[in-house]
């Protein structure tokens, strides 16, 4: 079945969100240097952590693809990655805007994980090119999974080539005037970091539903209607899913209609 | 002799996105009997042509080239097989010595072999032309030259006798006719030439069986009807 | 091994009867080198701007060599007539790499002399042992990640615009490695010494891409 434990994994991301709002903007100390602006590290770290994450267990869904042909590991790793894509966007705008508050500029190279991200970005974005560009579904997921496996394993590796380049690494170190980060700015990113965790699961989750319920329609629309009554599918770059109904039925194979002989079988009549 | 057949397949089938090229395909083909397949284009001929030779994976069903399921001992099989597609398989830059000598390194058959079948087909002459200076003919010639070039017990041949004039298509009857004695899967189009070299026709149709029997027991117009 | 060395001649073969791809490399550095010129407004270059260069033109040429790269097998009829062969898949790549290899050192050859004699300030003759061992190694990621995604483009529909936009991220830490580990080489003070940070991350990073290639090209080439 679709969808299970969606809706308690809707609410329990609720209240993750709600909760983590409310303590970033009554319960977080003040900054002593950046001030009010500095509380968007709540969104950006917590989403840069996640993105990245989700990238490597993207890459990980494609290896699992790959070895067991088994194409709904496709279907998650497409879904995972897609989705990461987009927190990749929002970390990048969320990380310029922290640049200007902390630093004066929008961008700054010498940022280590800003610009890993970036380059990160850049990698993942052609994704849903590359599998646009082959038709064959059984290739295009083949293909993809080889993609995100290769960008995978190049996320830690761009990190730590960026990292080396770097003059010297900003302190990402945020504290009140004492210094350090003390507890409840600690305990307030946990629980964003919860939140947005929370936030992609369910996004996750939702898609997947959503696409399998869609493919499940289209499958029994075909059954009932006949082939015609469904449109034949566009080039897409999603995953298509479950195999279409053969027309000499499911299941068909040695066990059915017992073995034949040793000789050709009679005209088809 | 052998009693295993040298092909046997049961409810094969091999989809292309939503569309299934081929669907529930049984047929057995002993060693050395010829097995035509007739059907208009799009049927699945060369699908199924493709699967036998390892190229494609079966989707469902099963199969067993020469005695190997596929596409788990595919391994076993390759080099056994000789392929005779629409497109020659040689580089169009390099000549067809080189193009041989080629093949033959990677399946590891002795050079000798090369220079034996260049002579058998008269292709001599040429040898050493860059293949795209070739006309059709002679490049189908080389193309066989190709796909024998193994001692193949099982060949696999679309439309083999395309492009050929009847000096030419008599110079390559011993390599792959039903003389040479290997088990052949042939493509054609004409039922009463397909008919007349077969042991066994095959009928495909929007890439389901529409008629498979020993070819004694076909008629003419059974083979017509197909296309229609 | 054997099947190897007999695609790597094909290859070798093909190219020196039609060559393509080298002419175009070649020519393509050379000419980038003047755009560099006038790009930049420099007669000459040194230290990280010469090595940031030199390394960036070397990448924009070997999209070029890889895009190129499987063109000759898909053109007769896909891959099939390798394909058919007894042979491991692996030993397909290993041919394309070792090939894409040579012709970027190939390349490289004519390029660095061209850069010396251009746009580079300092003498190359102390630079070149460092530099020579920076380039092969840089060639090694190139090989490795261009056969890759080489064979990722062949058989999609916009294969020569998905080769530089997959393939020049991905070799980012690479180039980052190259160019920094050449920078001290180029200096206008004297060529200084390649810090081993850089040889590491690019030591490892082939390393990742040889044994990631050889974990899934098989998947690329199935059907």
């Amino acid at each position: 079945m679709y969808g299970k434990g969606l809706r308690a994994l809707s609410l329990a991301t609720f209240a993750a969100v709600t909760a983590t709002f409310a303590l970033v903007f009554f319960y977080a100390p003040l900054d002593a240097d950046q001030g009010f602006i500095q509380k968007i590290f709540y969104v950006h770290v917590p989403v840069a952590i996640v993105t990245l994450c989700a990238y490597i267990v993207g890459a990980i869904f494609a290896a699992l693809h790959l070895k067991t042909r088994d194409r709904r590991w496709d279907l998650r790793s497409y879904v995972v990655i897609h989705i990461a894509l987009i927190f990749n966007i929002v970390g990048l705008l969320t990380g310029a805007i922290w640049a200007k508050a902390s630093w004066g500029h929008w961008w700054v190279w010498d940022e280590p994980t800003l610009v890993s991200f970036l380059i990160v970005f850049l990698l993942f974005a052609t994704y849903q090119p590359l599998r646009f560009s082959i038709e064959d579904p059984e290739r295009q997921a083949r293909y993809a999974s080889v993609f995100a496996i290769m960008a995978g394993a190049f996320v830690p590796l761009n990190f730590a080539a960026v990292r080396a380049a770097s003059p010297f690494v900003h302190p990402r170190v945020l504290g009140t005037a004492n210094g350090g980060l003390p507890g409840s700015m600690a305990f307030v990113f946990v629980c964003a970091l919860t939140a947005i965790g929370l936030l992609f699961a369910l996004l996750v989750s939702y898609e997947i539903a959503a696409k399998q319920t869609r493919w499940q329609l289209r499958a029994l629309r075909r059954r009932l209607l006949g082939g015609d009554a469904v449109a034949p599918l566009g080039r897409s770059a999603a995953p298509a899913l479950g195999a279409p109904e053969r027309p000499s039925g499911p299941a068909a194979g040695p066990a059915r209609g017992g073995g034949r002989g040793s000789h050709p079988a009679e005209a088809a009549s | 002799m052998d009693a295993t057949p040298a092909i046997e397949l049961r409810g094969l089938a091999r989809r292309y996105g939503e569309r299934w090229a081929l669907d529930d395909v049984t047929v057995d083909v002993p060693a050395g009997a010829t097995l035509v397949v007739f059907g208009p284009n799009g049927a699945g001929k060369s699908t199924l042509l493709r699967v036998l030779a390892t190229l494609l994976r079966p989707h469902a069903g099963e199969a067993r080239v020469l005695g190997s399921p596929l596409p788990d001992r595919a391994w076993d099989v390759r080099g056994r097989v000789g392929l005779l597609a629409h497109e020659a398989l040689l580089y169009r830059d390099l000549s067809a010595r080189e193009n041989l000598r080629f093949h033959a390194r990677l399946h590891r058959v002795a050079q000798a072999r090369v220079e034996e079948l260049l002579e058998r087909l008269r292709l001599g002459g040429r040898a050493d032309d860059p293949v795209r200076t070739l006309s059709k003919g002679l490049l189908q010639r080389v193309a066989v030259c190709r796909a024998v070039l193994h001692d193949p017990p099982l060949l696999l041949l679309d439309e083999p006798r395309a492009n050929l004039d009847p000096a030419a298509a008599a110079l390559i009857e011993p390599l792959i006719g039903r003389a040479s004695g290997r088990t052949r899967v042939v493509t054609s189009h004409d039922p009463a030439g397909g008919l007349a070299e077969a042991d066994y026709a095959l009928g495909l149709r929007d890439g389901r069986v529409a008629l498979s029997a020993p070819a004694e027991r076909i008629e003419h117009a059974a083979i017509e009807e197909l296309y229609r | 091994m054997r099947p190897s060395m007999a695609l790597l001649r094909k290859d070798l073969l093909l190219e020196r009867r039609a060559p393509e791809a080298i002419p175009a490399m070649l020519l393509f550095s050379v000419t980038t080198f003047v755009l560099f010129h006038f790009g930049l407004g420099r007669d000459t270059l040194s230290g990280q701007l010469a090595a940031g260069v030199l390394t960036v033109t070397l990448l924009f040429a070997a999209i070029l060599g890889i895009n190129r790269l499987f063109v000759s097998e898909q053109e007769e009829g896909g891959f099939d007539g390798v394909m058919l062969a007894p042979i491991d898949r692996t030993a397909l790549f290993l041919a394309k790499a070792a090939a894409l290899f040579l012709f970027l050192a190939l390349v490289e050859v004519v390029t660095v002399a061209a850069f010396a004699l251009l746009l580079l300030g300092p003498s190359p003759w102390p630079a070149l042992p460092g530099l020579i061992l920076i380039l092969a190694l840089l060639d090694g990621a190139l090989a490795l990640v261009g056969t890759l995604v080489s064979a990722l483009a062949i058989r999609t529909r916009a294969r020569d615009l998905i080769v530089p936009i997959v393939a020049l991220p991905l070799l980012v830490p690479a180039l980052i490695a190259a160019a920094r580990g050449a920078a001290p080489l180029l200096a206008a003070s004297g060529a200084g010494s390649i810090p081993t940070k850089w040889l590491a991350i690019l030591a490892l990073y082939d390393l990742v891409f040889g044994l990631l290639a050889y974990a899934v090209f098989d998947f690329l080439l199935e059907d």
